[in-house]
């Protein structure tokens, strides 16, 4: 059923979005920057379409605007333009460039062209905006590939070779240890939660990127040329010597991993976990975290106090023991309304493990795990989160699309639907609920505060979905009973 | 904020005065000027998308179909095949090795699974490129499978939307001239340039008929290969949004002599006008104009007095208008108008030299007038004219919604139907909506 088989080439309505977006999502999470595609117009007015469709924000992505004479002669002078016209327009401190298909295709140089810029436009002062540049051909990969791939090039363009040399004081001396989180694509909501856990552990973390405000700002009086927040720059530039990294994603490709290029280039420990989604994945989480203020290399700077801790076995800050112990409760109230329920999960990858781990903890079987990424790695990372509470495991489908999950879906009967908002056609099909998680939301609004997260955003998950089946079997009930 | 607009775009944004008016247009985007304009690929999926027993494949990678799946409120009344996204999502390999042999098999593979009536294969940028020969694969399998398969020239960067218009019209051409005209009424017309968007073509062929009218092919909403083939039968076309299917009216007007009129049907001025032209055209047969004259009547009966409440709270009100094609902005300086409000900026995507003076003939002094435009202009407008409300698509809103402006949909997605008679009263009902909300008089702007 898979594309994987040589007899099936055509693709309808895919499960992945194009690789320059991912891009453009990470570098709108680095302070005063302004992402910007190296192609033509179109690509970035149907992302900005897109993106404004989920989060309901404004996002500027500049273009180099490219025409016909620039495809056959080279898009370096409307490349040149744009940036000039960016700086002027936007004073960005950062311009975060991705390639398109385009530019890919016609061989345009970034890294040659970014360098003649500079020479021929930069006063080579602090007056510059920082460029960022990141190949993102759309023919390989999807979009977080993308998203990965802006994230390592802003730590492998940015973070300082030399301290010293740098002028920079070190970390020790400004503020006490602090680690580098890489979290991959989540929502706003969630990003706010990680700082929240992050300073229970009295942790100071460079989160990268960090779209909690520049896509979810409040209303304002005025547009901003860039909004507020993102990850400081100065930030970035320190993340070489920090004392240890976390990386979120069972799935993601080695080549593309920030974390990885930390470790070998800088000696920065690292660490790679799921997505801290459901009871046990935040639980290694918070473990790690409690290990590396307790025990770890920052024992000596932040220990936490025993009388922080509720329960010295469980070594959690108050709040987040007090908030696992809720939704274990929460589990426990609704475990039969949950129980022998299957679901179709479907989405990016590592969205997909963290989701299917959660689900098997609250009793739901997935029956089918569905993406259009192809990292190679799903299946395994599925098996590794819930093979100990899943009776049997559930089928695997790597570099999908809706067709094929439609397809197996409807033999699978299963009694919910969860991933964005691009399933809804086929829950409507079925005839069952969808729950919307991740990215994109369309037909919603607030898709940028689904919280999916730590303890809490596992509670408002399941919340949500014990209520949907409760509510569903109430509204098909012949007697409409008003108490459960 | 400051500084409005760059050197390079100054002659595309003009301030209604006693002055002629000067005005830049029809030109590329300014590279990094974050232009709210698309590529040649929109405006050919644009146009042909609501066909809806037709296959829509985009040769190219995923990005080009994966955001144009299911985005438009084109309704059918039939099949819905319109509304999946079909792509090859080209691989590097076949961007080395080239995407015929890719693109011959999906499109086998499709028309074998879905059966429809016609396929049109979207070309998008790195297609052109690489150079596959779109035109050799299509003949081959239109020939294998027995039904027009067409190529749509929509490379990306082949110029703006209105290349994208022109390429679709080309491809709907080759259908045109195909199919039987027998039976079709002298008192016949095709519909071109209205896309059925909630419904609202039906409206409108409810009013054609009303009049006593025929209508032969909607072009494209609600749209079936079978009527266009045979569109070539009606006694006049009716063309709609000029830009997007004037180039098709041209040439089934050179090659089948159908003579040719312009219309909107967006508010109550223009949706009578298009309704008189049309039996104006059919005056031998004067029963058509007393029919439209009773209908006209009978739809400003209803709608006048409803109408009013709405004008009461409104009065005076600041609108400014950002759209794609500049038609629209035409019925909308008017539209508003009639509710009593004053426009204040107006501008569009690819409007053209004819488009922008028309606008500055029917606006008043001080009115700003611009052309592919950006958010930081726009929301300098915003700012410097004190705008109430602002009229655009989804790239727009959120610029409004920042300032703390109302805001009216009139997106391709809409669920509204803002056409007709009937639409008017909708377009006036969204803008009180928003216009009158207490949420205005609490944010930072207003509340200080």
């Amino acid at each position: 059923m898979s594309k994987k088989t040589p007899d099936f080439v055509s693709t309808t309505n895919a499960c992945k979005l194009c690789r320059p977006l991912g891009a453009v999502l990470a570098f709108r999470g680095v302070a005063g920057a302004v992402p910007y595609l190296h192609g033509s117009q179109g690509c970035a007015t149907y992302m900005r379409r897109y993106i404004i469709s989920h989060f309901n924000e404004p996002i500027d992505i500049a273009s180099s605007s490219l025409g016909e004479k620039n495809a056959i002669y080279g898009g370096g002078a409307n490349l040149k333009m744009g940036l000039k016209n960016v700086t002027a327009k936007y004073r960005p401190e950062l311009i975060g460039i991705a390639t398109t298909c385009l530019t890919e295709t016609i061989g345009d140089d970034l890294h040659q062209l970014l360098g003649e810029y500079r020479r021929e436009f930069l006063a080579g002062d602090q007056s510059d905006p920082l460029l960022v540049r990141v190949s993102t051909p759309s023919y390989a990969g999807s979009h977080m590939e993308g998203f990965h791939g802006a994230v390592r090039a802003l730590v492998e363009q940015l973070v300082d070779a030399d301290a010293a040399e740098a002028g920079l004081a070190t970390d020790k001396e400004q503020a006490g240890p602090v680690i580098n989180l890489l979290p991959g694509l989540v929502s706003p909501a969630d990003l706010r939660l990680l700082k929240e856990i992050m300073a229970e552990f009295q942790l100071s973390a460079t989160i990268l990127p960090d779209i909690s405000e520049t896509l979810d700002g409040p209303a304002l009086d005025d547009y901003p040329l860039i909004p507020q927040g993102g990850t400081e720059i100065c930030a970035i530039r320190r993340m070489g010597r920090a004392e240890a990294s976390i990386e979120f994603g069972r799935t993601l490709p080695e080549p593309l991993s920030a974390a990885g290029w930390l470790a070998s280039k800088h000696g920065v420990e690292c660490h790679r976990l799921g997505l801290p989604l459901g009871l046990r994945e935040t639980d290694r989480f918070l473990a790690l975290l409690a290990d590396l203020t307790n025990t770890g290399p920052l024992a000596a700077g932040a220990r936490l106090r025993d009388s922080q801790l509720r329960d010295s076995r469980s070594s959690l800050p108050p709040f987040q023991a007090a908030a696992r112990g809720r939704l274990l409760d929460a589990m426990v109230d609704g475990h039969k309304y949950l129980a022998g329920k299957q679901a179709v999960v479907y989405g990016e990858e590592d969205l997909v493990v963290g989701l299917v781990s959660l689900l098997a903890e609250c009793g739901v079987r997935t029956v089918l795990c569905a993406s259009g990424g192809k990292s190679g790695k799903l299946a395994a990372a599925v098996k590794e989160v819930a093979a100990d509470l899943l009776p049997e495991l559930p089928e695997v489908e790597e570099d999908c699309d809706f067709f094929d999950i439609a397809a197996r879906a409807r033999q699978l009967k299963p009694d919910l639907l969860i991933g964005h908002s691009k399933g809804y056609s086929l829950a409507r099909e079925l005839g069952i609920p969808l729950i919307r998680v991740g990215f994109p939301i369309h037909d919603r609004l607030g898709g940028q505060r689904i919280l999916h997260l730590g303890y809490q955003g596992a509670q408002q998950l399941f919340d949500t979905i014990v209520n949907t089946v409760i509510a569903r079997k109430q509204d098909d009930s012949p007697v409409g009973y008003s108490y459960m | 904020m400051e500084a409005t607009a760059l050197e390079a775009r100054q002659k595309q944004i003009w301030c209604k005065d006693d002055n002629p008016m000067v005005m830049d247009c029809d030109k590329d985007s300014l590279a990094g000027a974050v232009s709210q304009r698309a590529c040649v690929f929109c405006g050919s999926r644009v146009v042909l998308y609501p066909i809806a027993d037709a296959l829509h494949l985009v040769h190219g990678p995923i990005g080009c179909a994966v955001y144009t799946w299911d985005i438009r409120g084109a309704l059918s009344s039939g099949p819905e095949l319109h509304r999946l996204s079909f792509s090859t999502d080209m691989q590097e390999r076949d961007v080395i090795f080239g995407g015929e042999k890719k693109l011959y098999r999906a499109l086998v593979e499709l028309i074998d699974r879905h059966a429809p009536a016609a396929a049109f294969v979207y070309s998008t940028c790195i297609v052109g490129i690489i150079g596959d020969d779109l035109e050799a694969v299509c003949r081959q399998v239109s020939a294998e499978k027995g039904i027009p398969v067409l190529p749509v020239q929509s490379e990306g960067f082949k110029g703006n939307k209105r290349a994208g218009y022109q390429a679709a019209c080309l491809a709907m051409r080759r259908l045109v001239g195909t199919g039987d005209t027998a039976g079709i009424s002298p008192y016949s017309i095709n519909i071109l340039g209205d896309f059925n968007l909630a419904g609202e073509l039906w409206l409108i062929r409810d009013y054609f008929a009303r009049m006593g009218v025929e209508v032969v092919a909607n072009i494209t909403g609600d749209g079936r290969v079978a009527d266009i083939q045979r569109a070539h039968g009606a006694a006049l076309n009716v063309v709609q949004c000029s830009g997007a299917t004037m180039d098709l009216a041209t040439m089934m007007k050179e090659d089948f002599g159908i003579p040719v009129i312009k219309v909107s049907y967006f508010g109550i001025e223009d949706m009578a006008a298009a309704l008189y032209a049309v039996a104006d055209f059919f005056k031998q047969e004067p029963a058509i104009m007393a029919r439209t004259k009773e209908l006209v009547r009978e739809e400003l009966a209803t709608l006048l007095p409803e109408l009013e409440q709405y004008r009461r709270d409104l009065q005076g009100k600041k609108a400014a208008i950002y759209v794609g094609g500049a038609f629209k902005a035409f019925s909308l300086v008017k539209a508003f108008r009639t509710i009593g409000m004053e426009v204040v900026m107006v501008g569009s995507q690819t409007g053209t030299a004819e488009d922008y003076q028309e606008l500055a003939d029917i606006t008043d002094p001080g009115t700003i007038i611009v052309d592919d435009s950006n958010p930081l202009e726009l929301a300098s407008f915003l700012r410097d004219k004190k705008v109430d409300l602002f009229v655009g698509g989804v790239k727009e809103r959120p610029i409004a919604y920042k300032l703390g402006v109302a805001f009216c949909d009139h997106n391709h997605e809409r669920k509204e139907i803002l056409a007709g008679f009937a639409g008017m009263l909708n377009f006036a009902r969204e803008v009180h909506a928003s216009v009158m909300s207490p949420i205005w008089r609490l944010l930072p702007r207003r509340a200080a």
